[in-house]
C-alpha cells in the first residue's frame, strides 16, 4: 500500500478519566486531525469497550478507514483487542498502531496537563507516521509435528502423557531417573486426600495406562540434551544413559552388591547398593539399573546374572516434536543442620517419615515406638529473607494438609500416640478441612506460633523437648517433651526443573519454579511458544492440583498440534534482493541460523527462514545497504517516526 | 525562557517498555519531553537512527536496554552497545557531545530505575545546553 491509499482513524481513550483528567484529548483530536493520511479523529470514553470497539469496526467495514491508531493503555493489555476488532471487520489487524497515553503518560506526567498533552500528540503523530508507510501483513503459516514431548515422568508427566496419547497424539516421555513415578510414587502406601487411595495406586494405574501404547516412547535414565527450533517444530536430541541390565534377573541381585548408598525412593532413610531395582510392583521399567556413579565395576553382580552388560554405551535419540512439556517436578526443602533441631536423634522431615513409614510400615526411634510426636509446620517456608538465609519466602500449599495426614496415618498405627501440631497457621482449604477436623477430634493438640518466635528443639536426656511460644495464650512458653519430631518441609523447585529452564530458556520465577505467562489467561503457558509448564515444576502443589494442570497442558499441547500448522507473528525479517549484494554480514549477526545465502537468478542474495526468525532485529544494523528488514517495523517507518516526533523540527 | 531538553527514548517491547510503563503505573514523575519508539529488542537500533534523532530536534536519545533479560540474545547488552558507541562517534566527529546518548538496562519492572536514569539524564540534558550542529 502506498502512502497515498491509507487512510487513518484515530481513536482516543479517555480510560474513564485515568486518561482525560490528565491529558487534554480533545486537543489530542484536534491536533492529530490535521495530519496527512488521517480521515477521522475521535475521542471516546472507553475504547476497550464494546462501543468503542465498534466505533473502530464500523470505520473499517465502511471502508472510511484502513489503517488505525488507537491512544489508550499499554499495548499489553490492549493491542490485541483492537487488531482483533480490525480482523472481524474485514480489516488487517496490522494495519494498527497502539499508542500508550496512560501507563506512559498521563499517570507518569499526573498533574502536568500541558506536557502529558503535548506528549500524547508526540506520540500519535509517531503513530499515524508509522501507518503511512504500513502494508498489509498476514500471520506466517508452518506445518507442525504432530508429537509432544514431556519431559518428567512423575504424575505431572504420566497424566500429560496419557491424555496426548488418548487424543491421539505421539508422545515422548522423557525421564531422568531410571524409573518412573517420580516423587508421587515415592509416596507409597500413603492415602492421597481426597478418596483416600494409596498415591502409588494412583502412579501405578497411570504407568499400566501408558506402557504398550502404541503412541508412546518412553526414555528412562534419559535426559533432554539440546532443544532447537520453534513452536511446532523442535528437534529435540536425547541422551539415554545405558541401564547396563539387558533384561531381568532372578534372585535378590542387589545382595551380592558390596556398595551402599542412601536410598532416595525413601526419601534417605534405607540403604541400597548400586543395583537399583524397580522399587515398587508395577514400576516401569521392570528391569533393574546400575548407579555407575557409585559401582566400581567389581563384576560380582555379572557373575551372579548374565543380563549385566557392564559395557552398554550411552545413546543419543533425535524426534522432532511440535511441543513440549516440562514437568520437571520438586525436591522436597532440606532444613539446614540446626534448624529446628535438625541433626537431633529422632528428628525428621516430613518426607523422611513417609519414607520410614513405607520402607518399615512404621516408625520407631531408639528401637521404640514413639509415645508423643510433635509436628513443627512451615520449617524452611513463609519466611523473609533477611540476612541471606536460605529459606523461602513462599507457603508451598500442600504441607499442612500432608502433615496432618501423615499424622492421622500415625495415629492409627499407634493408637495411643499423643500427637502435637507446632504451626504459623493450618492452612487445610477446601475439602482439606475434614482431615483438620478429624485430626482435633482424634485429640491432636495445635499450638499456634509466630514468626518471629520460632519453636526451638533440644535434648534433654532420652527426650527431645520442643519449646514454643503459644500465641493463643498470651505467648507463654510451653515444653512439649517428644520422642519423635517431624519437621513439616515445604516443595523447592528440583534440580531438573532447574536444568531445564537453563537448557530450554526458560522464565523462572523469585523462587525458582518455571513461570507461566499469566495465572490467569495462560496459566499453562510459557513465553516461549509451544513450550508448557505442568505440575510441581510450575509451583508446589498436591496430588488433586498437580493432575489437573497435567491434563490442561496437555489439552493446550494437543490443541496446538492436531492442528498440523502453526500461526506465528509475521513480524519477521525480509531481504530486499534487489539491494543485497550477499555480504554475508547479517548471517552472523542472526542468532537462530535463520539467514542464508540462496540463487536469486544470476546472483546470489541472503534470504530468510521465516519460520526460524524470531524477529529480534539482530541482523537490521548489520547490512551496509539497509537491504534486510523487520516486517511491521521498517528503518524507513522508524525514521520516519523520529522525523514526526517533533512536528516542525527544532524551531518548535 | 529556553527550551526543556526533548529525548528519544527506545524501548524494548517485552522487556523495557513494561518497564518504563512501570514507572506510570506506581505514578512516579520524570519529564514528559520523552518520546518512546518500542523496537523488538534493543540490538535492532542502527546507528543512524540515533544520529537522525539529534538532526531532528531532540536533545538526547537514551536506549533502555534488556540487560540479561531479552528473550531474543544472550550478548545484545554488548551488541547494543556496539551501536551506541557508533553513533556517539559519529555525533562527535560532528561537534556534538556522545553524552547525549544513553544507554542502560531497564527490567520489565524497573520503573524506578528508568525513573532515577532519566531524570538524571534530563538534568544532565540541561546542563549541556541545546545541540549545536
Amino acid at each position: 500500500m502506498t502512502g497515498g491509499g491509507v487512510r487513518i482513524g484515530v481513536y482516543v481513550c479517555h480510560c474513564g478519566g485515568n486518561i482525560s483528567d490528565t491529558v487534554d484529548v480533545k486537543r489530542v483530536v484536534e491536533e492529530v486531525g490535521k495530519e496527512p493520511g488521517v480521515v477521522t479523529a475521535v475521542d471516546f470514553p472507553f475504547m476497550c469497550s464494546e462501543a468503542g470497539q465498534k466505533l473502530v469496526e464500523d470505520d473499517v467495514r465502511s471502508g472510511r478507514v484502513n489503517a488505525v491508531v488507537v491512544a489508550a493503555c499499554s499495548p499489553r493489555l490492549h493491542e490485541a483487542t483492537f487488531r482483533a476488532a480490525i480482523s472481524r471487520a474485514g480489516g488487517n489487524p496490522y494495519m494498527y498502531y497502539h499508542v500508550d497515553i496512560r501507563e506512559e503518560c498521563s499517570w507518569a506526567h499526573e498533574g502536568d496537563r500541558e506536557g502529558a498533552t503535548e506528549k500524547a500528540i508526540r506520540h500519535v503523530r509517531m503513530a499515524v507516521a508509522y501507518l503511512r508507510r504500513a502494508e498489509p501483513l498476514s500471520k506466517i503459516k508452518a506445518a507442525s509435528e504432530r508429537s509432544v514431548l514431556v519431559i518428567g515422568g512423575g504424575l505431572a508427566g504420566l497424566r500429560a502423557a496419557l491424555d496426548l496419547a488418548e487424543a491421539g497424539v505421539r508422545v515422548y516421555l522423557v525421564e531422568r531417573s531410571p524409573f518412573l513415578g517420580g516423587n508421587a510414587a515415592r509416596l507409597g502406601a500413603l492415602k492421597v486426600f481426597p478418596y483416600g487411595r494409596p498415591a502409588i495406586d494412583i502412579v501405578r494405574s497411570l504407568i499400566g495406562k501408558l506402557v504398550g501404547r502404541r503412541e508412546v516412547t518412553i526414555f528412562t535414565n534419559a535426559e533432554v540434551e539440546a532443544v532447537s527450533g520453534y513452536i511446532g517444530n523442535f528437534d529435540v536430541r536425547i541422551k539415554v544413559w545405558p541401564r547396563y541390565f539387558k533384561g531381568k534377573c532372578a534372585g535378590d541381585l542387589a545382595r551380592v552388591c558390596p556398595k551402599r548408598a542412601r536410598d532416595e525412593f525413601y526419601f534417605g532413610v534405607a540403604e541400597r547398593t548400586a543395583i537399583l531395582l524397580p522399587p515398587f510392583e508395577g514400576a516401569y521399567p521392570d528391569i533393574p539399573a546400575i548407579d555407575i556413579n557409585l559401582c566400581d565395576r567389581c563384576g560380582l553382580c555379572a557373575k551372579a546374572c548374565p543380563s549385566v552388560d557392564l559395557s552398554q554405551e550411552p545413546q543419543t535419540v533425535s524426534v522432532r516434536v511440535g511441543a513440549i512439556i516440562a514437568a520437571t517436578g520438586f525436591r522436597p526443602y532440606a532444613p539446614r543442620n540446626g534448624e529446628c533441631g535438625r541433626g537431633l536423634p529422632g528428628v525428621i522431615t516430613l518426607h523422611e517419615l513417609v519414607g520410614a513409614l513405607n520402607k518399615f510400615g512404621g516408625i520407631r526411634v531408639d528401637g521404640r515406638a514413639p509415645e508423643s510426636a510433635v509436628f513443627i509446620y512451615c520449617v524452611g517456608s513463609r519466611q523473609r529473607r533477611a540476612g541471606g538465609e536460605g529459606a523461602n519466602e513462599y507457603c508451598s500449599r500442600y504441607c499442612c494438609i500432608a502433615a496432618l495426614d501423615a499424622a492421622l496415618h500415625l495415629r492409627e498405627l499407634l493408637p495411643g500416640v499423643r500427637i502435637y501440631h507446632v504451626a504459623r497457621d493450618i492452612r487445610s482449604y477446601g475439602v482439606n478441612e475434614l482431615l483438620y477436623e478429624a485430626a482435633g477430634r482424634l485429640g491432636d493438640v495445635f499450638v499456634k506460633y509466630s514468626e518471629e518466635a520460632p519453636p526451638r528443639v533440644e535434648r534433654q536426656g532420652d527426650k527431645l523437648v520442643v519449646r514454643v511460644r503459644d500465641v493463643l495464650t498470651e505467648s507463654v512458653e510451653l515444653e512439649i517433651p517428644a520422642d519423635l519430631v517431624v519437621l513439616v518441609t515445604g516443595m523447592e523447585p528440583s534440580d531438573g526443573t532447574a536444568a531445564i529452564a537453563e537448557r530450554l530458556k526458560l522464565q523462572r520465577g523469585p523462587d525458582g519454579f518455571l513461570q507461566e505467562v499469566h495465572p490467569k489467561l495462560k496459566p499453562v503457558e510459557t513465553a516461549l511458544g509451544g513450550i508448557f509448564i505442568a505440575g510441581t515444576a510450575q509451583a508446589p502443589r498436591g496430588v488433586a492440583e498437580t493432575l489437573a494442570s497435567a491434563s490442561a497442558a496437555a489439552a493446550r499441547a494437543a490443541s496446538l498440534v492436531l492442528r498440523g500448522y502453526v500461526e506465528l507473528e509475521p513480524f519477521v525479517a525480509y531481504v530486499d534482493a534487489s539491494k543485497c549484494n550477499a555480504c554475508e554480514a547479517c548471517i552472523s549477526e542472526c542468532p537462530y541460523g535463520a539467514i542464508e545465502i540462496v540463487r536469486a537468478g544470476s546472483r546470489e542474495v541472503a534470504s530468510v527462514n521465516e519460520a526460524l526468525c524470531k524477529g529480534c532485529g539482530a541482523c537490521i544494523p548489520a547490512c551496509p545497504n539497509s537491504a534486510i528488514q523487520l516486517r511491521g517495523l521498517t528503518s524507513a517507518q522508524i525514521e520516519d517516526m523520529i522525523r514526526s516526533a517533533l512536528g516542525h523540527g527544532r524551531s518548535a | 525562557m529556553t527550551r526543556a531538553p526533548q529525548i528519544l527514548v527506545f524501548t524494548t517491547s517485552t522487556i523495557s517498555d513494561p518497564g518504563v510503563a512501570s514507572a506510570g503505573l506506581m505514578r512516579l514523575k520524570y519529564p514528559p519531553q520523552t518520546a518512546i519508539i518500542r523496537v523488538p529488542c534493543s540490538s535492532m537500533i542502527r546507528p543512524e537512527w540515533i544520529v537522525l534523532a539529534i538532526e531532528s530536534g531532540f536533545d538526547g536519545v537514551f536506549v533502555a536496554a534488556d540487560g540479561t533479560d531479552c528473550p531474543y540474545l544472550r550478548d545484545c547488552t554488548e551488541r547494543t552497545a556496539r551501536g551506541v558507541e557508533a553513533a556517539q562517534k559519529i555525533l562527535a566527529s560532528r561537534g556534538v557531545e556522545p553524552e547525549r546518548v544513553r544507554m542502560a538496562a531497564v527490567c520489565s519492572v524497573c520503573g524506578e530505575a528508568f525513573v532515577r536514569i532519566i531524570n538524571d539524564f534530563f538534568n544532565a540534558l540541561s546542563r549541556l545546553g541545546p545541540v549545536r550542529l
